[in-house]
């Protein structure tokens, strides 16, 4: 299967940003809830630290500057793109 | 302002190309019940709901539903993936290749486009949230047809994950609305229809 490193590290981003999403849900309706609060930063931690790994290989997952600075050429346009892994 | 993180949120895989289950699946990309709608439905309901937990849940869900948009995208792309006109016409979706070809777009399973009748926004939190609940619901049940329509594991993987979300986005809107009818309990006013409401 062709990208399969990229997807397997893809994978890792894909399993910790959902655990930050189901929490951020969980929270709009728990504000109060310390242990949910506490475990939503430890998936930003690990999710943050997945990313770069992520991001150093294969570029990266954001744009409009919220991606930081860019290496030459432009990486945002390279693919492949996410319907094509 | 919305930001694009260049991923899907779940993998989406299929074993091979459908294009008959691809003319069926296209009913969560712009059918009634589907992706579509959903995120339109609440990142405008957004603007009228009373209290931060509500205006930052419909904002969330809403953003996630347009990543599930994109994921039913990415499964017609690879179900449609190198199918030819004649694939087209064996599968009964002709119609979809003369006038798409492999673009897609956004219509029901039986071509039906999308319309905004499909979605309300009345501007009272309670019938709001109510009409999101009821959207969940049919949302979770399409999926459930969906699951049952095919037999390609990973497909069902994807469609299942698709599901789990329509569950707990229920539970959400169902905590959201109590909060809201516990905060409509502590004012004097129950119809905000003249100036001095209340705070």
């Amino acid at each position: 299967m062709k990208h399969e490193k990229q997807t397997a590290l893809l994978k890792k981003v894909q399993e910790m940003e959902f655990v930050a999403i189901e929490l951020n849900l969980y929270l709009d309706t728990h504000p109060c809830d310390q242990d949910a609060l506490h475990d939503f930063n430890c998936a930003v931690e690990m999710l943050k630290k997945y990313k770069e790994k992520y991001e150093s290989e294969y570029g990266p997952l954001l744009n409009f500057g919220f991606g930081g600075m860019s290496g030459e050429p432009w990486q945002w346009v390279q693919g492949p793109w996410p319907w094509e892994l | 302002m919305w930001i694009y993180e260049k991923k899907l949120e779940h993998p989406v895989r299929v074993t091979c190309p459908d294009v008959k289950f691809a003319k069926m699946v296209i009913t969560q990309y712009g059918g009634p019940d589907g992706e579509l709608g959903a995120s339109l439905r609440y990142l405008n309901q957004r603007y009228s709901m009373p209290t931060d937990n509500a205006k930052a849940l419909l904002t969330d869900i809403g953003t996630e539903e347009l990543a599930h948009m994109e994921m039913i995208a990415a499964l017609v792309y690879k179900l449609v993936d190198g199918a030819s006109c004649e694939d087209f016409k064996a599968a009964g979706w002709e119609g979809q290749y003369v006038q798409h070809n492999h673009g897609l777009f956004w219509t029901d399973a039986n071509g039906v486009p999308w319309c905004a009748s499909y979605i309300a926004c009345l501007g009272d939190p309670i019938a709001d949230l109510t009409e999101d609940m009821a959207a969940e619901q049919k949302a979770r049940v399409t999926y459930e047809h969906l699951i049952a329509c095919t037999e390609d594991p990973c497909v069902k993987d994807t469609l299942r994950f698709l599901w789990q979300r329509e569950v707990i986005h229920f539970q959400r809107f169902g905590e959201a609305l109590n909060e809201i009818q516990e905060w409509m309990c502590k004012c004097k006013h129950v119809w905000h229809g003249h100036k001095c409401g209340c705070e």
